[in-house]
């Protein structure tokens, strides 16, 4: 295979999404496990790049390192006053994560095996193409506009619950 | 070999012609060195060119950070620093100078790695900001297609660093600043991002320079003046990105007189400087993104001349914003942590919502901006203007003096 430059800065993306994704499950500090998630997050949008996905790619990062991220940590800071907060594993966690994971593994492995060879879109000529449009209009416009709406009204139910929830009551 | 792929990751400078630093590399090294790779000679080329704006950016707080002082200095009727270079203008060298040296303090009890990583995270994030700023026509590092995404993007990451740095610290005040950080961005960000959809809806593109290229036909094609929902729209822009700064009225997170300094408390020497130049470099970021997004970014004021337009007229407008917000720190007060909540979520996002509907509305009636659509926009941020001051000043004299309070 022709090492191109491409080829290196992918292979650094993923080892970078590897190797912090392997540092997240084995790391036992919770807080250095969730900045290690934010380096796999950021593999990810890499890669996501390398996939012509570039609307997808920032929301990535701004989805998951700048909202979601944030959250767990912000749960974990609130939550614990130590420094060094552990998690604790115990042996039926183990099994049943094991089983789950394997489960998983195969089937990715049999939709990596079934699939056809990949064919590398920007290898024949093919002109990377804007996908920010394209999104919009499917999402508005065509198949996909029922699943939006209800998603944003889902999301607007789960805003308005948990203001409420957390609401300070206050009667008089 | 890079309109392969987006050019997102790859560093260019652009003109008319094309990838620069490809054809750098035909023109200028290939007929010395006749078998050198062409694509090790781009990617040199581009770390180079890198290489040149990361030493560059850090020269705008050197600045920033005198006219900060010499500002606070004339608000408040003294000079500023006036021993070091003819009228001071050498302190923020000297002061970076003595930084260099100080100690570089880690805690002993806190987490050392995180501790020592946080600085560099906010730093990277605040100056890959930079990389989507269109700064003139030919000067911008990489024109990508999703621009003003990749940089709410890229800046929603700070966050991050703010929260590692005050965790690691293992300190009380530090804690808290950063969790007042995190709840303040995260928070800020809605209306900022509602405020920069306004005017993405009106330009049809995400692009920084498809942006600024709708902006000109002189002053009233700015974005500001192109419905009065846009004009809203940049104040709410502007107020909500002196909190993203974390600057005052907005500072709660380095309180001085409540946290010590905040996430930074625990800071020293030229890992504190990072603090202080990622600061002032972001400022200037969000001075850039605003007038790109609203004032018309490097096209001049008159339609056909080049009368403040380009770098120089960015500049001067991007330091006009920078000096309103050293303006506002050293006239108002700080905020508490409860009106800062409200000032967000009770007004700023409904009426960030109220401008997106309007402003959807306003697009289906004018489908392009003529003559009409401005003068009618701007006749309606006129009576707006004149009719608040006039509805505010009734409603404010009204109201009795609060008396003084029990002793």
């Amino acid at each position: 295979m022709e090492i191109t430059l491409k080829t290196l800065i992918f292979y650094g993306f993923a080892l970078m999404t590897i190797g912090s994704a392997f540092a997240v499950v084995t790391v036992r500090n919770i807080v250095h496990a969730a900045f290690a998630l934010m380096v796999t997050l950021f593999g990810v949008a890499g890669l996501y790049v390398f996939l012509q996905a570039d609307f997808l790619a920032a929301t990535q990062v701004i989805v998951y390192v700048g909202g979601i991220l944030v959250l767990i940590l912000f749960g974990v800071m609130m939550t614990s006053g130590r420094l060094q907060m552990r998690i604790h594993i115990e042996r039926g966690q183990l099994i049943l994560g094991g089983g789950i994971t394997l489960a998983l593994l195969m089937l990715l492995l049999t939709v990596i095996a079934n699939t056809p060879k990949w064919k590398n879109l920007s290898d024949d000529g093919t002109v990377f193409v804007p996908t920010t449009s394209r999104i919009g209009k499917l999402i508005l416009n065509e198949a996909f506009l029922l699943p939006f709406e209800i998603a944003s009204v889902l999301l607007l139910v789960a805003l308005i619950g948990a203001a409420l929830i957390s609401r300070k009551e206050i009667r008089d | 070999m890079s309109e392969i792929l987006p050019s997102s990751f790859f560093i260019q400078i652009q003109d008319a012609s094309g990838n620069w630093a490809s054809d750098f590399v035909e023109n200028v090294i290939i007929p010395k060195i006749p078998h050198f790779p062409v694509e090790l000679g781009t990617v040199l080329v581009m770390i180079a060119c890198a290489g040149i704006f990361v030493a560059v950016v850090p020269l705008l707080p050197l600045v920033l950070v005198l006219a900060e002082r010499k500002v606070a200095a004339r608000f408040q009727n003294r000079t500023g620093p006036m021993r070091v270079g003819p009228w001071g203008t050498l302190q923020t060298l000297a002061d970076g100078v003595k930084l260099i040296f100080k100690e570089d303090f880690i805690p002993p009890q806190g987490d050392k790695l995180l501790f020592l990583l946080a600085p560099y995270v906010i730093f990277a994030c605040s100056f890959a900001v930079f990389a989507a700023i269109p700064f003139s026509q030919e000067i911008i590092v990489s024109d990508f297609n999703i621009g003003i995404f990749y940089i709410m993007a890229i800046s929603s990451v700070i966050v991050m660093g703010v929260i590692m740095a005050g965790w690691s610290s293992n300190s009380k005040w530090s804690l808290l600043g950063s969790l007042r950080s995190a709840a303040q961005i995260v928070s800020y960000e809605i209306p900022l991002g509602l405020s920069i959809l306004t005017v993405i809806m009106l330009v049809g593109s995400l692009s920084m320079t498809d942006i600024v290229a709708t902006q000109e036909n002189g002053f009233f094609s700015w974005l500001i003046f192109r419905s009065p929902f846009t004009f809203l729209a940049f104040f709410i822009f502007f107020i909500s990105s002196i909190a993203e700064v974390n600057r005052t009225p907005f500072d709660l997170p380095e309180a001085e007189s409540e946290i010590v300094a905040g996430f930074h408390t625990e800071y020293s020497g030229m890992r504190f400087a990072l603090f202080f130049i990622a600061e002032y470099a972001n400022m200037f970021a969000v001075s850039a993104i605003g007038v790109t997004l609203f004032l018309g970014g490097y096209e001049g004021i008159l339609p056909g001349y080049d009368f403040l337009g380009g770098l120089p007229g960015f500049v001067i407008k991007t330091l006009g914003l920078v000096f309103l917000m050293m303006w506002l720190r050293w006239t108002l007060p700080r905020l508490r942590v409860d009106q800062l909540m409200n000032l967000c979520w009770k007004y700023f996002i409904p009426i960030s919502f109220f401008n997106i509907l309007g402003t959807g509305i306003w697009g289906l009636i004018f489908k392009t901006d003529d003559i009409w659509s401005i003068g009618i926009s701007c006749t309606i941020i006129y009576v707006g203007l004149i009719s608040a001051y006039v509805i505010a000043g009734r409603v404010f004299s009204r109201k009795p003096e609060p008396q003084a309070s029990s002793v």
